[in-house]
């Protein structure tokens, strides 16, 4: 076999899959390979897509775990729906994955990894690597195994040992397709296998050799080049959706000089804000894992009292479970942020799938008329910016916020544009001061509504609040019927004054027209992606995002009465659309839903908006 | 007065019980047990030598929960059972405050139980003062986790069919590191409890003994009652070989591995057989022992039953983010936005 000079050809965009058995080590190679597309300056989004079960059965359907980047030279705005590249380890990875596969795609797989056994397990009847089953794919199979142990031989690796690094071999294959350079990734072993050289000795041998077998392989005819996208200057780094909220919380802890606590209970897709902020402790972040999603949220609102720029971290059945205490937090009026990264419900449901379907638990999950602040991140960097604006809105107007995110946010990854945190929006929380002989616990901010912060251990501040109404100003328990309709009447005008804070909703497109797609949190990137296509086709259609839900932008309304139709479009059975048509009730918001677990494909969106603009 | 070893900010203004009376009307109903315990309270919080801005009171929901708004200082009512974490988040946050919780046998062992063993566990510094009463009073008398098996109430109106919990053996089968009985009839024994609660460091649960005159009156009349107390109540001292009856003629001896009640001078019993109590003991084994006797063939023991020397939650907290400044170079956010892999573009 000898090496051949290839053409390069140049992709806009394109799909990689890692998959493979949990055990095969295909989060490492694609993490490596999304943080080689980012050397090389293209835009990015990963989506890890792993078992609910920690180790199911080997080589199964059940057991298969794996990871997809989307990598560009324009804006990425989604993982991309089907994949231009997969690399496959056994046959279970190949059966589960081939259907998110283009026609033509190119799939790698090892070929050692096909046996009998491997086959019948993955539930196939014949070998799909001889059954010609293959022929409208670019299919490159690779002794991966055999080639990873032979190039491991000089320096005396044991076979088994050896044949663990293979997800290497199949990433140097890749590097060699998309041109990438191998030194970033040295470096990367050099630094995290710093107390044992010898695995990053391993990792660089396995890695070159993947490298310069695809060099030999004829079936590769051409390689990949991705051009590097044009993003604004600065520092840029990979984040994930829950990472990014994690450090939105602690730097409007920093900003507001109040100090971060966290009281949360572990539950996916959440946790990793949990473990995130738990790493901080030198920026002063307190911590505590609680026994339960109450005891989490109630630690919460303790710490809030004492003054600390508190939150709790959950997922939906949790979020259930803190109901109560986010009333305890609404009629204290004390800052609370409550962050709910959704998955598939009721009950248990899906845990490690996502959707958007606990909104309404978000808006209306409470006893009493029980008014929160909600809010969505709609990109896994822009997590950074929503729980930082919830963190901001609950202590300046004091009250809780819900911050809704989900799995596809939390797990997934885009580039963050490092901020610095001067530039952030200043973060002011109305601290009642020492000896103020006119403090009262519900004396208000005209402006905000809000009440001041009386922090014990506060001079001339001592006071007491709880769960029972309490009179308006004075803050003295009582059941008068008129104050209970004030308060009530107060703790809603003051969220939705919250409404003079945030910006106007924008709308991109045409500003009045034919058709408005609406969605809000996590589709983003599919839909604006889906709109993208319908615009260089031609078709006139306008998109508008929400990411402010409780209270909504004020210029809402009129931007919906500027259509002829909306089309409401969310991975739940109709939440936001019932929840604007409350509001506007106008006959022309229709609906697009989906209650998969899945997200939204780029065609079936332009399928419902090419039909709703033939309907006349 | 003993100094009292944690890091809560003094005061040299000597405080009188004015300072914390709260102008809220005490809306217990007369003759409520409640009453005598908010009496301690007014006494024991002026003369800790606290700043009075330091005191932060945290309840559950239940008639004994309504306690943080008849003491002025700062205070949060909660929902019903979830006050050890409230109480947790406000001395997490601030270790400076002196947190004391005040909540019923139902709150804090019924829809509290789970609460109220983990923060135990994890000995965060606060004082718990239990307000048992064996019965749901807020709720007009429904039967509790401490109703005695076969009682009559308005849930159990033909006898409770249900083990009650030892709050002693409770606390300490969750690693408790103090824990007081008291009975709401004794000024001077709640006093003393809550002057050793307030002084170790770790969470100080005190069972209280309170009659809820109204839907389980006299629930503790057969030990706590001054024609039972001589003969079924015996308070202990540390240090001091444990004894009781009209004239400190009985007392408790270790035989083997079980108590016993001996005489003094019967059998050839001298002081000398006596038990000592040592309540500092790290090994709870006597301590659960002396917390479960009770009628009728023991008396029911009274007093600080144990305060064990173990390091704080709130301590540990404090000291790892210490441990973590001393350590990590991202001391501010800018530092964190900077670490990791990043790359520039130009
Ligand atoms: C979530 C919830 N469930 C039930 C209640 C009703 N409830 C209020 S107090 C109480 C029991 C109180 O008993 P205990 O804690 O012993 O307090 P006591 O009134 O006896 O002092 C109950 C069941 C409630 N307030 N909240
Ligand atoms: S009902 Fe019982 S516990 Fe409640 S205030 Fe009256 S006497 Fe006290
Ligand atoms: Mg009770």
């Amino acid at each position: 076999m000898t090496k051949m000079n290839r053409p390069v050809e140049e992709r806009e965009s394109v799909v990689v899959k890692f998959v493979g058995d949990s055990g095969d080590g295909m989060q490492f190679s694609g993490n490596l390979f999304s943080e080689s597309a980012a050397f090389a300056g293209n835009d990015l989004a990963t989506f890890p897509d792993f078992p609910s079960e920690i180790r199911a059965p080997q080589n199964t359907i059940a057991g298969v775990s794996g990871f997809q980047v989307h990598v560009g030279s324009a804006k990425i705005y989604t993982t991309g729906d089907l994949c231009d590249v997969i690399v496959a380890m056994n046959p279970a990875s190949l059966k589960a994955n081939l259907k998110w596969a283009k026609v033509g795609a190119t799939l790698i797989v090892d070929s050692d990894a096909f046996d009998d056994k491997t086959i019948d397990k993955a539930g196939y009847t014949s070998n799909p690597l001889e059954d010609k089953s293959l022929t409208k794919y670019n299919l490159l199979k690779a002794p991966i195994t055999l080639l990873t142990i032979e190039s491991l031989a000089d320096l005396g690796v044991d076979r088994k040992i050896a044949s663990r690094s293979k997800n290497m071999f199949a990433l140097g294959m890749l590097f060699f397709i998309f041109n990438r350079p191998l030194k970033p990734s040295f470096k990367f072993f050099d630094a995290k296998f710093k107390k044992d050289p010898n695995l990053a000795r391993i990792n660089k041998v396995v890695l070159e050799a993947g490298y310069n077998y695809a060099d030999t392989v004829e079936a590769i005819e051409s390689v990949i080049h991705v051009s590097a996208a044009k993003l604004e200057p600065g520092f840029y780094r990979n984040i994930t959706g829950n990472v990014a909220t994690a450090w939105g919380l602690l730097a409007a802890a920093e900003k507001s000089k109040r100090g971060l606590f966290l009281g949360s209970y572990p539950i996916t897709p959440a946790t990793e804000i949990l473990m995130e902020l738990t790493k901080h402790k030198s920026l002063g972040a307190k911590v505590f894992q609680a026994e339960d999603e109450i005891a989490g949220i109630c630690s919460a609102i303790g710490a809030s009292y004492a003054g600390k720029m508190a939150c709790t971290t959950t997922s939906g059945p949790g979020l259930s479970l803190k109901s109560e205490a986010i009333g305890l937090a609404v009629i204290t009026e004390l800052p609370l942020v409550i962050v709910n990264v959704q998955r598939g419900g009721p009950s248990t449901g899906l845990p490690t799938k996502s959707e958007q379907s606990d909104l309404y638990q978000a808006l209306f999950g409470r006893n009493g008329e029980c008014p929160v602040i909600v809010i969505a991140a709609s990109t896994s960097d822009n997590c950074f910016h929503y729980a930082y604006m919830a963190a901001k809105l609950s202590m300046e107007h004091m009250t809780p916020c819900i911050l809704l995110t989900d799995g596809y946010l939390g797990f997934g990854s885009s580039l963050f544009k490092n901020p610095r945190l001067a530039n952030l929006p200043p973060i002011n929380p109305p601290v009642a001061k020492a000896r103020d002989k006119n403090y009262k616990p519900y004396k208000r901010d005209p402006e905000t509504l809000a009440r001041e912060w009386a922090i014990p251990g506060t001079d001339g501040l001592r006071h007491r609040i709880g769960g029972l109404e309490k009179e308006n100003i004075t803050g003295v328990v009582t059941t008068d019927p008129l104050n209970h309709q004030l308060m009530v009447n107060l703790r809603a005008e003051k969220v939705a004054r919250v409404a003079n804070y945030i910006p106007e909703q924008e709308v991109e497109g045409p500003t009045k027209g034919e058709l408005l797609i609406v969605s809000w949190g996590g589709t983003y990137g599919a839909i604006h992606s889906a709109i993208q296509e319908m615009t260089r086709a031609g078709k006139k259609i306008s998109h508008t995002h929400f990411n402010y839900i409780n209270p909504l932008p004020k210029n809402t309304g009129k931007i919906l009465k500027s259509f002829k139709k909306v089309l409401v479009c969310e991975l739940n059975s109709g939440q936001f659309v019932n929840y604007l048509r409350m509001q506007f009730p106008m006959p022309n918001i229709h609906q697009f839903n989906k209650v998969q677990g899945l997200p939204f494909m780029i065609n079936e969106l332009t399928e419902k908006f090419n039909q709703l603009l033939e309907e006349k | 007065m003993d100094f009292i070893n944690n890091t809560v900010e003094r005061t040299t203004v000597q405080l009188q019980k004015s300072d914390f009376e709260s102008d809220q009307m005490v809306k217990w109903c007369a003759g409520c047990g409640a009453h005598a315990i908010l009496a301690a309270v007014e006494r024991v919080f002026p003369r800790l030598g606290y700043k009075k801005e330091n005191f932060c009171l945290v309840s559950g929901i239940g008639c004994s929960s309504r306690f943080p708004y008849y003491v002025n200082t700062y205070g949060i009512h909660g929902i019903h059972g979830r006050a050890m974490p409230i109480a947790t988040g406000v001395k997490v946050a601030n270790p400076h405050l002196s947190v004391w919780v005040a909540t019923g046998d139902g709150d804090s062992l019924a829809i509290g139980g789970n609460h109220f063993i983990h923060t135990i566990r994890r000995n965060v510094d606060i004082n718990v003062l239990l307000f048992n009463n064996e019965i749901y009073g807020l709720t007009k008398g429904q039967y509790s986790p401490t109703t005695p098996m076969n009682k009559v109430t308005k849930s159990s109106p033909h006898g409770t069919i249900e083990h009650p919990f030892n709050i002693g053996e409770l606390v300490m089968g969750a690693q408790g590191t103090f824990f007081a009985r008291i009975p709401d009839n004794d000024l001077t024994q709640m006093t003393e409890a809550m002057f050793e609660a307030a002084k170790h460091d770790g969470t100080s649960i005190i069972e209280m003994l309170q009659n809820c005159i109204i839907f389980a009156d006299k629930a503790h009349f057969g030990i706590i009652s001054k024609e039972n107390r001589d003969e079924n109540m015996c308070i202990i001292k540390d240090g001091q070989p444990i004894l009781f009856g009209a004239d400190k003629q009985k007392g408790l001896r270790l035989n083997g591995t079980n108590l016993e009640v001996v005489e003094l001078g019967k059998d050839g019993i001298t002081i000398d057989d006596i038990l000592v109590h040592d309540r500092y003991d790290p090994n709870p084994g006597i301590h659960i022992m002396l917390a479960k006797l009770g009628p009728p063939h023991f008396p029911r023991v009274f007093g600080v039953i144990r305060s064990a020397m173990f390091p704080t939650y709130d301590d540990l907290v404090e000291e790892k983010i210490r441990l973590g400044i001393e350590e990590s170079p991202i001391k501010k956010m800018d530092h964190l936005f900077k670490s990791g892999e990043t790359w520039e573009i130009k």
